[in-house]
């Protein structure tokens, strides 16, 4: 299984990011971190190259109404709406549906368990992996 | 499934002949999905179209033990391309090095394939591959793809299907192929056999510049790069390498030494061109051919013992404990033909030929 954490926009705080990889890393998954201040762009080609089955999004800086939007376009846009997109981050819950009703598959904010996430990430991406070959 | 990140040993894991492959009751599925004749084809003509993402799924194919086919129809593509490997120990600039590198071969109007291997853990078989992020300014330049791998439990510094992924990149029509892996010690030289050119890097004011100098990732250096040249002991470096260099006498070409500051750019365009002039003597001299047909060989080594080792393993399985190691060996060698009993010790050997002896040896 192969997962992007990504970092967008000006939002520097990476703490949340790096322990989701890691708790990925240790799921056994192989985690491709993009550093920060990644642009939709960047995140997607990212993906592409990697035959990410899904990318991993964090936002912090209150910027995720733009920057989810963004990135589900243009996973539209690149043919790779196969991949599974998820997030987390500052995401008030109205915000959060709507994300989810714009393709976003699912938004984990801070608290959600780990075992959660990895669960989530496990059973979605897999589908992509068995679906992509 | 996984309930929790601390049971994910309970997840089993099957290995191809690649290494590990993912959870084992899919693995079959995903086989019989992606042995669909359509699909191959499918692959290879998006390939040929030149499709990043037809690359994409090429190389993933070949990290789990599918590539096969890819191969068998790609591998007349391969040759063309300029390889270039980059090793050195942690921290010594290797992914500002590549990106740098990169850059320049950019300006100069060519392709890139990048190829970044970071090691598996060997516990939980995840990894983090963070290599990419110096190569950002890159991403969305549709000439350069780049493509990190993890180590899937394989020895010797690479990934058991790095060499896939530059001949992949190679038939795609990359007019460079850069792998960048971490190797320090006797061990991790299996670069030398994937690249045509392999650079070396190595920082100053490590403290331990001279324990790095007996390691034998110095001798399959074409170019020696000293990184960090503005470092107040790079000149040092140079001089112990270069006096190192004296007391060998290599056998064909000499390694070039190149003093790079790879965050300010500077000295990439020697170290383009000591890499371009060690390319253009392998395919002047003819020494390509030997190098390849090494190369070659470790790798089709590498692919039979891989199948193979999968298949001892289960004959392993079924012997007694009442039988000791030799006489178990022999009983598996006869179930594969062999009959003449145990014989050497089965080794990681080195790449290729020696390319140095010491003076007066």
């Amino acid at each position: 299984m192969r997962v992007i954490v990504a970092k967008a926009g000006l939002d520097g705080h990476d703490r949340g990011a790096k322990v989701i990889a890691r708790a990925l890393r240790d799921a056994g998954m192989e985690v491709i971190y993009t550093g920060l201040f990644q642009t939709p762009e960047q995140i997607v080609q990212t993906a592409i190259q990697e035959d990410a089955d899904g990318i991993g999004l964090s936002i912090l800086s209150g910027a995720h109404m733009t920057l989810f939007p963004l990135v589900v376009e243009q996973l539209k846009a690149q043919d790779a709406g196969d991949i599974v997109f998820f997030g987390g981050g500052t995401i008030p819950a109205d915000d959060a549906a709507e994300l989810k009703r714009l393709g976003v598959r699912a938004i984990f904010t801070p608290g959600a368990p780990l075992s959660e996430i990895i669960a989530f990430v496990e059973r979605e991406c897999g589908k992509r992996r068995e679906l992509v070959g | 499934m996984c309930a929790s990140a601390s049971s994910a040993s309970l997840i089993r894991r099957e290995a191809g002949p690649n290494g590990v492959t993912g959870t084992a009751p899919r693995v079959r599925e995903r086989e019989r999905a992606m042995d669909d004749p359509h699909a191959a084809a499918a692959l290879l003509t998006a390939f040929r179209a030149g499709d990043p993402r037809a690359l994409a799924r090429a190389i993933s194919r070949c990290e789990s033990g599918r590539g096969a086919g890819l191969i068998h129809a790609l591998y007349p593509l391969t040759g063309r391309a300029v390889t270039v490997g980059l090793t050195g120990p942690p921290g010594v600039g290797k992914s500002t090095l590549s990106s740098a590198l990169v850059a320049h071969v950019r300006k100069l109007g060519k392709t890139v394939g990048v190829i970044s291997v970071d090691p598996s853990s060997p516990f939980s078989h995840g990894a983090l591959l963070g290599d990419r992020i110096r190569l950002a300014e890159h991403f969305v330049d549709p000439d350069v793809f780049i493509r990190s791998m993890a180590s899937r439990g394989h020895l010797g510094g690479l990934a058991g299907a790095t060499a896939d992924a530059v001949s992949l990149m190679d038939a795609f029509g990359k007019d460079v192929v850069l792998v960048e892996t971490v190797g320090v010690g006797q061990s991790e030289i299996e670069i030398a056999e994937v690249a045509d050119t392999t650079l070396v890097a190595l920082q100053p004011g490590s403290g331990d510049s001279v324990q790095v100098l007996k390691a034998g990732v110095l001798e399959i250096a074409d170019v020696f790069v000293v990184n960090k040249s503005d470092h107040p002991m790079a000149l040092q470096l140079q001089r112990e390498i270069r006096s190192m260099m004296e007391m060998l006498v290599y056998d064909a070409w000499v390694p070039e030494l190149v003093s790079t500051q790879a965050l300010q750019g500077k000295g990439i365009d020697k170290l383009w061109d000591a890499i371009v002039a060690h390319d253009a003597w392998l395919r002047e001299s003819g020494a390509i051919r030997a190098k390849r047909r090494a190369a070659f060989a470790h790798r089709v080594r590498q692919l039979a013992l891989g199948t193979l080792d999968a298949r001892i393993e289960s004959v392993v399985a079924e012997l007694g404990d009442d039988l000791d190691p030799y006489a178990a060996a022999e009983i598996v060698l006869e179930r594969f033909g062999v009959r003449d009993g145990v014989g050497a010790l089965g080794n990681v050997r080195a790449p290729g030929a020696v390319r140095a002896h010491v003076k007066g040896l």
